[in-house]
């Protein structure tokens, strides 16, 4: 019997959680499956670390939260999107406090908020240091009191099933018995998240390898902006584990080798011995990071096994406030790199952190496939344009679920019924994992080629991007999906075959890198995360405008543009430190900072 | 259960692992786990052993003297030294649980467990202050 | 420091094999390698058929536990250089039944967990538009440790109690009963308290202490435990000397 549900999500992560509970909301009658290649409560939402905005100050309001996220995003955001946004992420915030989420609190017992890089008012909400893993496990304890969400533990989807123009459903193996089925439904939402995994150094979990992009992208439906990946500026090397803006922002300094606060040489600012909203470190986050390449240039980093680095410095803050603020962070050097930032520096690079790009959505998370929905990182609306501002992707993904639930359930309640095609599409596809991917003597280890992907990314579309490099990541990664097709895949067992899911990751997220390579080739401008040192100039006359590239089985993919939407906020210059155009400078005075925050 | 079965196909055969009848000699804190729940046979063997102090003495002088000769034996005086030894470890045991189980808030504030710990042990000390001038001063 | 280190790894291939049989390898052990980061190397450079899960390896998603040298741990954050000369043997968690080599089945859990009810039970729902349920620090203190639990397994293979009865509900469900019982806003407790103080509740637990011990996040299964014991003892002489809940 092949299991029929009325929604499908693929993905159990914050998105996909917060979509079910809509689909409940608004139709009680309506059967949901969450499908999910881990359990919900692993899913990689549970590594956000610093905080979700969302306004509620008095002091504050929703055109700023709006104007930081626009000009954060370098104007390439939608700005009705934004304007959607920004009004809905405190309700959705709200409504998760209401649910139990553990936000930290004022000592009033009122939710606390805290400073954030790139935003210009305290606006973040926060559960400690682990924001993400309470929001997460919220969500999911939540969501468990809804008899009418089904849950498909540790099924991977391979596929869309697609007849008639629409989305049927989905193909599944089951890991832990094997078995290959279809899972039809009316309406599809993807939330599997990013694909951080395509690059070397990320702060992504091993899950994240682009499932949903590339089951959408195969499937015929563009993916949107793939050329802006944000890099985060502070990732322990080797692991690439993250340390949170929350570390900044609490008052730590970025030191070159010589000890030198080196951001006030990239116009972010005047060193000031308290942090400043929007400059020096707390400044945003591809500029630090393309800082950092810059004194990799001038030699002015520090060389470790791991590769260059530069140093996060917490010691001045002491002990209290380190153990008080940021525990998470102290708990993380000690556990994984063997330092105490108390006493020692923080060794840290720029790593590969969040795609801002994504299947193409409309505000509802429609994409161009009728029954295809999307919401989370996996989508692109977009609000988070060229550069995603801190602390805005948590509240996305409840916004966005929220919205995407609701339309695929308005959708899915037409009571489209499934054709026989696609279940014979599945038989193909079973075919295919089961004769194919069970039994192929090839010649090439996964783990070898995932490694020169990632190599191929880091050195075509790393941080700075040029026509040349560009062109021949293109090149390269043609080179290894055409080695891909000789794979070795020496695991036969049916039971929990995590080779043969490890072969299919790669072929997921082969197909994102060559889309992010490819849409990163034709923006022929430096926008946000996209530096181009060939085009180092932003171009609103060319490319104020959203790349949407299609896959074409039979050649190159092809790459089309579609117009920002505008509201209220015509381009400007982005600026940040002394000359942004701010009414005076904001310190971040410790007396400013919430105290008595139950972290 | 379970590993009898042949493997047939999409019907995964999960290995059962059984725990040993001899867990507790595997690792020292389940041992020490089950030194303390065998100390409630010593908490029990002291009842019983207070039961017969007390129908001795309602027996007359006569009886409690034989009491008392019975109890300076060897034998009984080993196992009321290893019953002590028990009844010490679970004191010493059920004080640490203590404030674990209790949670005590003065004033607002949660009272830390070391004192919620150290409130038991001088409660102990009292109650033996108090026994031991019943013993000597009457 | 030596720079490789034999990992024995537990193999469980269920389509040949009734038992458990052991695989050997070296890896190499620089300082910041954890077991994880061994069971990688051999999955990617010596048997790709090694089956165990990971994600986070930053000790929050909860995937990877194992049993370590015979203790529960989670092996992203255990540093092969703490077992000095080796070797290391990786083994599935205990209690567990195993699936395939290093994964268990964590069915049994997942479905204990909604027995007890782990949301926000209300008799009324506050209206958004009124704003947030208002909890002090100290009244967020009360709860907070036991909402770190990351479900990573590790207190129930360290529970000898659940080894021998799969019946009992087990430390981190009870703890994250407790963790809703004692939110300020959650009004519930005496809806969980029938599954809780039934037998295999927690008078199943007879307080060995080791759930605690091993948990990454310390969250004190077993102190939660405890405590309620407490209160479901206090509950049940109040409605014996007060059967109509004076």
């Amino acid at each position: 019997m092949t299991p029929s549900h009325d929604v499908v999500l693929v993905g159990g992560g914050g998105a996909g959680l917060r979509a079910a509970i809509a689909i409940a909301e608004t139709n009680s009658k309506l059967s949901v499956a969450v499908v999910s290649k881990v359990y919900p409560m692993r899913s990689h939402t549970v590594s956000a670390e610093g905080g979700a905005a969302g306004v509620i100050s008095p002091d504050d309001s929703l055109d700023e939260h709006a104007y930081d996220t626009i000009s954060g995003g370098d104007w390439l955001c939608d700005q009705d999107a934004v304007e959607a946004f920004v009004k809905e992420a405190p309700q959705e915030l709200l409504r998760l406090e209401h649910w139990g989420c553990p936000w930290s609190r004022e000592t009033d017992g009122r939710i606390a908020v805290r400073p954030f890089g790139g935003m210009k008012k305290m606006r973040t909400w926060f559960a400690a240091d682990k924001t993400g893993f309470h929001m997460l496990h919220t969500l999911f304890q939540t969501s468990l009191k809804y008899a009418s969400v089904a849950r498909y533990d540790e099924w991977f989807v391979t596929r869309l099933l697609v007849d008639e123009g629409r989305v049927q459903g989905v193909v599944a193996i089951d890991l832990k018995s094997g078995r290959i089925d279809a899972i039809t439904a009316r309406a599809v939402i993807l939330c599997t998240g990013g694909c951080g995994r395509v690059f070397p150094f990320t702060t992504n979990a091993a899950i994240k390898n682009g499932d949903g992009m590339a089951l959408a992208y195969r499937a015929g439906v563009p993916l949107k902006d793939m050329e802006f990946v944000q890099y985060h500026p502070t990732g322990l090397p080797f692991t690439g584990i993250l340390i949170t803006e929350a570390a900044r922002s609490e008052g730590g300094y970025l030191v070159n080798k010589d000890g030198y606060r080196y951001l006030q040489d990239y116009a972010l600012g005047k060193p000031q011995p308290q942090p400043v909203f929007r400059t020096m470190e707390l400044g945003p986050r591809d500029r630090l990071s393309q800082a950092f390449m810059k004194e990799l240039e001038k030699g002015r980093t520090i060389d470790t096994p791991y590769g260059p680095v530069v140093h996060l410095d917490l010691r001045h803050l002491g002990q209290k406030k380190i153990s008080a603020k940021i525990p998470f962070v102290r708990e993380l050097c000690l556990k994984y790199q063997n330092l105490d930032p108390v006493k020692d520096l923080i060794p840290v690079r720029p790593v590969v952190h969040y795609m801002m790009g994504g299947v193409h959505t409309d505000i509802n998370g429609a994409t161009l496939l009728p029954g295809l929905y999307a919401a989370g990182e996996v989508a692109c609306v977009s609000i988070n344009g060229a550069n995603r501002l801190g602390s805005n992707s948590l509240p996305e993904l409840l916004v966005f679920g929220t919205r995407a639930g609701r339309t695929a359930a308005e959708y899915a309640s037409l009571g489209l019924e499934v054709t026989s095609r696609v279940l014979a599409q599945s038989d193909d596809e079973r075919r295919r994992l089961e004769g194919e991917l069970l039994n192929h003597k090839g010649r090439e280890r996964i783990a070898d080629l995932r490694d020169e992907m990632q190599k191929t990314m880091e050195e075509s579309a790393g941080i700075y991007r040029s026509g040349a490099s560009l062109a021949r990541g293109v090149e390269r990664l043609r080179g290894i999906q055409e080695r891909s097709s000789d794979i070795a895949i020496e695991d036969q067992s049916k039971t929990f075959n995590t080779e043969r899911t490890a072969a299919l990751e790669l072929s997921f997220m082969l197909d994102v890198a060559e889309a992010i390579v490819t849409s990163a080739l034709h923006r022929e401008e430096s926008r946000g995360a996209h530096q181009r040192t060939d085009f180092p100039k932003r171009d609103d006359q060319r490319f104020l405008s959203h790349s949407l590239i299609y896959r074409n089985l039979d050649g190159p993919s092809r790459v089309e543009y579609l117009p920002v939407t505008m509201t209220r906020w015509p381009p400007a210059e982005r600026v940040y430190g002394e000359a942004a155009p701010n009414e005076g400078q904001h310190h971040v005075a410790g007396s400013a900072l919430p105290s008595g925050t139950g972290v | 259960m379970g590993q009898r079965h042949a493997y047939t196909e999409y019907h995964p055969r999960w290995l059962r692992r059984p725990v040993s009848t001899y867990w507790w000699l595997q690792k020292r804190s389940y041992f020490a786990f089950i030194l303390r729940e065998a100390s409630c046979i010593f908490v029990a063997w002291f009842v019983v052993y207070l039961l017969m102090l007390v129908r001795a003495v309602s027996e007359g002088e006569m009886s409690y003297r034989q009491f008392l000769s019975w109890s300076a034996s060897p034998l009984i005086l080993l196992v009321n030294l290893v019953s002590l030894l028990f009844i010490v470890l679970h004191a010493i045991t059920f004080f640490e649980a203590a404030p674990r189980a209790m949670v005590v808030h003065v004033g607002g504030r949660r009272v830390p467990n070391g004192f919620v710990g150290a409130a038991h042990y001088l409660g102990l000390l009292a109650a033996s202050v108090i026994v031991v001038w019943i013993l000597l001063g009457a | 420091m030596r720079d490789s280190i034999t990992l024995q790894v537990a193999r469980y291939r269920p389509e040949q094999e009734s038992e458990a049989t052991f695989d050997e390898h070296e890896v190499p052990c620089p300082k910041e390698w954890v077991v994880l980061d061994g069971l990688n190397h051999i999955k990617d450079r010596i048997d790709g058929t090694l089956s165990y899960r990971w994600s986070c390896r930053m000790g929050i998603c909860g995937s990877c536990g194992m049993t370590v040298n015979g203790e529960p741990k989670l092996t992203c954050a255990t540093f092969l250089s703490e077992y000095g000369r080796g070797p290391v043997r990786v083994e599935p968690l205990r209690n567990f039944p195993v699936i395939r080599d290093l994964i268990v089945d964590m069915g049994d859990f997942m479905r204990k967990l909604v027995r007890v009810k782990p949301w926000i039970v209300r008799q009324a729902e506050k209206p958004l538009s009124e704003g947030e349920y208002r909890q002090t620090p100290e009244e967020l203190d009360d709860y907070k440790q036991f909402s770190m639990c990351i479900t990573c397994m590790l207190c129930y293979a360290a529970c000898p109690i659940y080894g021998l009865d799969p019946k009992f509900i087990g430390p981190a469900a009870i703890a994250l009963a407790q963790r809703y019982n004692l939110d300020s806003r959650d009004e519930g407790a005496s809806e969980r308290m029938e599954v809780l103080s039934e037998h295999e509740g927690i008078w199943g637990c007879t307080f060995v202490g080791e759930c605690t011990k091993v948990c990454p996040k310390h969250v004190d299964p077993a102190g939660a435990i405890q405590r309620y014991k407490l209160t479901a003892a206090v509950e049940s002489m109040k409605s014996f000397f007060m059967p109509r809940g004076a």
